[in-house]
Formats: structure tokens, C-alpha cells, sequence
């Protein structure tokens, strides 16, 4: 972000009273462009809006839940309805903070964002895709939502990426299974390829930072390469990537023929206590589990193509 | 009647002269036959919050805001953020009236394919600045454009009209405990104190009152004004502190001018039937 105001006199750095020092860089090297809104996300967002609609691009951090559903109404009318370049960034997304309980869990922000007109919607899975992404996000005409995790996840990608908005990036190749993935969970789709392997089945893992628009030229090849298509996410299972997917696929008027099976968080709450991994488990998402389901799903008989 | 404004803003406080108040105030009534015009022909609502705030638009329009209706997106200009959106029409015409776009196309308020939707739409018409109408978020806007005007380092104002009503939103309360924290001096909130919200007395709704000392306990350097009072109105805009944001408490009649509406909630909602529309604006030629 101190690269970014440093390029841009136009960025604006406004957050909801989280993230203890992690700003002093920014606030000593640009004071005039950094806000505590205080924890009042309604007023940060439609204010961050006031000033894109004065020429700013304003950038609006705080706690995944807060950014989005908090405030949905301002996000929806003064950014989405406006057509303003504000960027949300919204930290602990999915169950990063599930120690802290449902309240601040997000595996709804997914759905939430994405149904918006003028929302692109943007899940880094390492400090690789958010550093690519960043810059990008000053040129896009419109709001945007990143969502992050906490800090110190396991990186997937070694090399810098050429980031664009609507792009996927393969992580590892493969025959049989393709694992799409979105955001800090993408570790765990290797894990699972990993695990596959031993089955016999070889998987090509996909990152899917860029929620929507989604790329629609990776969603074609995977459906027309591989005999089953799953998709990864800490979300839930209703509007996430899995619904995204459903949705494109529906559309294609049953021209592909590989299977799809959708991982994500069930249509409850946890209630009970415990970390990101515990609460993992709890809604199925560890590799044994998954790899299971994939290899039992995976149809070995059936052709590739014809009247499946 | 003219468009350009009869006042010289060029000097603050301005003390009116008793030409230029007349002119505002034939303004004002001619606005006021237009909205019910308006509320009249496209079948609208609100008309009685329009007349609510029409003096205090008049006031700022006429006798504060440097605008160019000429050039209506210019960085510099200052900003007046119409957060009640449900009386647009009012803004309208003003804004026509102003000059910012043919008064003729006020006949076209509501009509499916033109611009002046009856809550305005973004950057649709020249000179609104934001599509308000969702309740509670013009004064976030407003502090945002005053806070992007230090930012820019452009000299401008931000004046946020908004409704007694409107203060029922949470969202208000953030923005006005935010604006006087970063010193917002360029910022003016308006709110237009009819006494009335969508279906009853404000007060018995959602305790508003003492709201001049709500507002100067939340940081702001408030004033009362009658609302309706032009020359007051003027007055109360230009004041501008050394680093507090200022909130002019207007205290207004919902339905203002027409008699048979004054005070009468059920205006709120009631549109005018022929006859009816011919009462007011023959009550509002005499005037």
C-alpha cells in the first residue's frame, strides 16, 4: 500500500480501527491519506465513496464480515450503484479467525458481494497474487472486494505473476482431477492432489483469485479436459465459487460432461469453540476427507465424451 | 426570472439587500408552484417534504454555493449533497431554474425514458451530485468530498441537506461523530426540522429533540434557524469555523406554502388531484 500511495497521489488509506501498527509506515509517509474511521463501517464506506466521486481511490480495510455484510446497504448504493473505484480489503475472511466465533467468521462475504453490479470480487491466495494484484486495482473502473486471510499462510505461487482481473493461474498439472481453488485455503488443494496421487488419480490444481469476473476460457478447458471438476473454497457452499461454477455450467446447455463437486463450509454456523483447522474439519474441509470424496466421485468407467 | 444569482457572495456574512431577499423569495414561490406541478402530473409523493426544504435550497443555491451550472462537474465547484431523495423534485427545480438544464424538461419528472427519476439517479442530471434516496448516507458522502477537498488542496464547501427523519439512521451518528474529529470546516449539514417522518411525528418515533444540542455535543458548532427564513438561511451557510463543521438546525413546515398541507402528514404520501393542484398554485401566486 506504501508503494501504491507512492505512486498514486490519488490513493487513500482508510481503516476500521484494526490492524495495531500495521499502518505506521503509511501513516508516517502519507498522514493527509490515512483515516482510522473508527469501528463505523457504514460511515468509512460511503465516505471512502464521497471522495472516489472527488477523484480519490480510496482503499477501505478492516475485518472481512465488517467491510461487506456490515455494511452491505452503503456498499451496494454509494459504491455499486455509483460505479465508484473504492476497494474494499477485508482481512480474516472465511474461518482465518474462527477462535474468535461465528461473528467474525466470513463464509458468506462471497455471495454477499458478488450478486452486486459493478463489484469485482477478488481472493488472493498468497502475498504473490495480492503484490500482483494491487497495482491492477487502481486501473479497474469500478468497486472491487479483496479478501484476505490473516498473515502467514503457506505461499503457493514461487514466481511473481502477471495478475490480471477475470484470470486463473494453473499451480501444478495433471490429467484425471481438476481442484479449482480461491484465497488462503489453495495450500490445502495441493495437500489434496498430493494425496490423490496415491490413488492413482492426477490433479491439476487451478488458483482462482478473480471470483468475478471469473475466467470463463479456464472453466471451458478444465470442463473439457478432465472427467471431474472440483472446486475449493472456505465459503459457503451456496454463492461462492462452487455457485459461480454451477451457474456457468448450467449455461452451457450440457455441453460439457465432467462431473462437479463443490467444497465449502455447510449452511450453519459452528458453535463450538476452536481455530481455523478445528473448524475445517468441522465443515469437512481437511485433505483426507476431501480426497475421499473426490476419489469415490470420480467417474473411472465412463467416457470422456458421449451420452454420459 | 433570472437564473444567475442576485447576490454578490464575494463578501461574508452577506447582509441581504431588501431587493435581493424579495427576488429569493419570488424564487421560492415559483419553485413551489413548480413541485406541485410535479408531484401533480407524474403522480409522485413526497411533494410535502419538497415544500419542506425549497427555502433552504433557494438559499444556498441563490446565496452561498459557488456553482457554474455551465460547468457542473468542475473540481473546484462546491457541493451540495441532497441526502433526502424522496423530495428530488424540489432539487430539480432548483437545479433548472438555476440553469443547470432546461426548465422545460421538469415536464418530464417521472417519465419513463427521462433522466429526473422521482429519486435521482448517478450523475444522471446535471448538478446532482449523488443518488440519494436510501436514508443516512448523504452526510457520509459529504464528509468524504470535504475530506477529499483538503486532501486535493481545493478550496471548496460541502453543504449536506438532509431530513429530521433521516436522523433516525445509525449511519448519520458515525459520520457526525467522524466529521468534527478530523475538523472539518468545510462542511455544512442542513437539517430541515419539519417535525414529521414517513408516518408520524419524529420526536414520538425516535427522540430527536434537543437536536441542536445532539449535534454540538457530537463536536459541531450548531445554530437554529427558521427555515423558511431566506436571508437567515443565508446567513447560517456562510458561517464557518476555524476547524468544527457547522449544523444548521432549519426549523421548517412540511408542506410549506400551501395551506390546506402545512403541518399535515398526510402529504407526506397524498398526491394532488386536479383541483387541488389548481388551490395551491393559485394560494402560491397570491403569496
Amino acid at each position: 500500500m506504501v508503494e501504491l500511495a507512492a505512486r498514486d497521489e490519488r490513493v487513500v488509506l482508510l481503516m476500521g480501527d484494526i490492524g495495531n501498527r500495521l499502518f505506521d509506515e503509511f501513516k508516517d509517509q502519507f498522514p493527509e491519506r490515512f483515516y482510522n474511521c473508527g469501528i463505523a463501517e457504514a460511515n468509512m464506506v460511503s465516505m471512502a465513496a464521497g471522495m472516489a466521486m472527488s477523484g480519490l481511490r480510496p482503499y477501505c480495510y478492516t475485518i472481512a464480515p465488517f467491510i461487506t455484510t456490515r455494511c452491505l446497504e452503503q456498499v451496494r448504493v454509494d459504491l455499486c450503484y455509483h460505479r465508484q473505484p473504492v476497494v474494499l480489503v477485508g482481512v480474516g475472511s472465511g474461518l482465518c479467525y474462527a477462535e474468535l466465533g461465528a461473528t467474525h467468521e466470513s463464509c458468506e462475504d462471497i455471495a454477499h458481494m458478488r450478486v452486486l453490479p459493478n463489484m469485482a470480487v477478488l481472493c488472493p491466495a498468497d502475498v504473490a497474487e495480492l503484490r500482483a494484484m494491487l497495482p491492477v486495482t487502481l486501473s479497474h473502473d469500478g468497486a472491487i472486494y479483496i479478501r484476505l486471510g490473516k498473515k502467514g499462510e503457506q505461499s503457493v505461487h514461487t514466481d511473481p505473476l502477471d495478475f490480471e482481473i477475470g484470470k486463473a493461474y494453473p499451480l501444478r498439472q495433471g490429467r484425471d482431477v481438476a481442484i479449482m481453488v480461491t484465497g488462503v485455503i489453495a495450500p490445502l488443494a495441493i495437500e489434496v492432489a498430493n494425496q490423490l496421487e496415491h490413488t492413482g488419480l492426477t490433479c491439476e490444481v487451478v488458483s482462482c483469485p478473480s471470483i468475478k469476473p471469473m475466467d470463463h476460457g479456464t472453466l471451458d478447458r478444465l470442463f473439457s479436459s478432465f472427467r471431474l471438476v472440483a472446486t475449493l473454497e472456505e465459503h459457503s457452499l451456496l454463492g461462492g465459487m462452487g455457485g459461480v461454477v454451477s451457474e456457468w455450467l448450467v449455461d452451457q446447455s450440457n455441453r460439457h460432461h465432467a462431473k462437479l463437486l463443490r467444497f465449502g463450509t455447510a449452511d450453519h454456523y459452528l458453535d463450538t469453540a476452536g481455530g481455523q483447522t478445528e473448524a475445517r474439519t468441522e465443515y469437512g474441509l481437511d485433505s483426507r476427507t476431501i480426497s475421499d470424496k473426490i476419489a469415490r466421485a470420480y467417474p473411472r468407467a465412463i467416457p470422456m465424451t458421449g451420452a454420459a | 426570472m433570472s437564473a444567475a444569482s442576485p447576490l454578490d457572495p464575494s463578501h461574508t456574512p452577506l447582509r441581504l439587500a431588501r431587493q435581493a431577499v424579495g427576488d429569493l423569495t419570488q424564487i421560492a414561490l415559483t419553485l413551489r408552484r413548480e413541485v406541485v406541478g410535479m408531484s401533480f402530473k407524474a403522480r409522485a409523493p413526497h411533494l410535502a417534504s419538497a415544500l419542506s426544504c425549497i427555502d433552504i435550497l433557494t438559499a444556498a443555491y441563490w446565496g452561498v454555493l459557488r456553482i457554474d451550472p455551465q460547468h457542473p462537474r468542475d473540481p473546484a465547484r462546491d457541493r451540495l449533497v441532497f441526502s433526502k431523495g424522496h423530495a428530488a423534485s424540489a432539487l430539480y427545480a432548483v437545479l433548472a431554474h438555476r440553469g443547470f438544464f432546461p426548465v422545460k424538461e421538469l415536464e418530464s419528472f417521472g417519465r419513463h425514458g427521462g433522466r429526473l427519476a422521482e429519486q435521482p439517479i448517478p450523475f444522471a442530471v446535471p448538478g446532482v451530485e449523488a443518488a440519494t434516496g436510501s436514508l443516512g448516507h448523504g452526510l457520509s458522502l459529504g464528509v468524504g468530498m470535504a475530506l477529499a477537498g483538503r486532501i486535493k488542496k481545493i478550496d471548496h464547501r460541502v453543504v449536506v441537506v438532509m431530513g429530521d427523519g433521516e436522523c433516525n439512521e445509525g449511519s448519520v451518528w458515525e459520520a457526525a461523530m467522524f466529521a468534527p474529529s478530523a475538523k472539518l470546516a468545510n462542511l455544512t449539514v442542513v437539517v430541515d426540522y419539519n417535525k414529521w417522518q414517513g408516518t408520524g411525528r419524529s420526536q414520538d418515533i425516535l427522540s430527536l429533540s434537543p437536536l441542536r444540542e445532539k449535534w454540538q455535543s457530537f463536536g459541531w458548532h450548531g445554530v437554529e434557524v427558521d427555515g423558511h427564513d431566506i436571508a437567515g438561511l443565508i446567513d447560517a451557510l456562510w458561517l464557518q469555523q476555524d476547524d468544527q463543521p457547522v449544523a444548521i438546525i432549519a426549523h421548517t413546515t412540511k408542506g410549506r406554502g400551501v395551506s390546506f398541507m402545512e403541518d399535515d402528514n398526510n402529504w407526506h404520501y397524498r398526491v394532488p388531484d386536479e383541483r387541488e393542484c389548481q388551490m395551491a398554485i393559485q394560494e402560491l401566486e397570491k403569496a
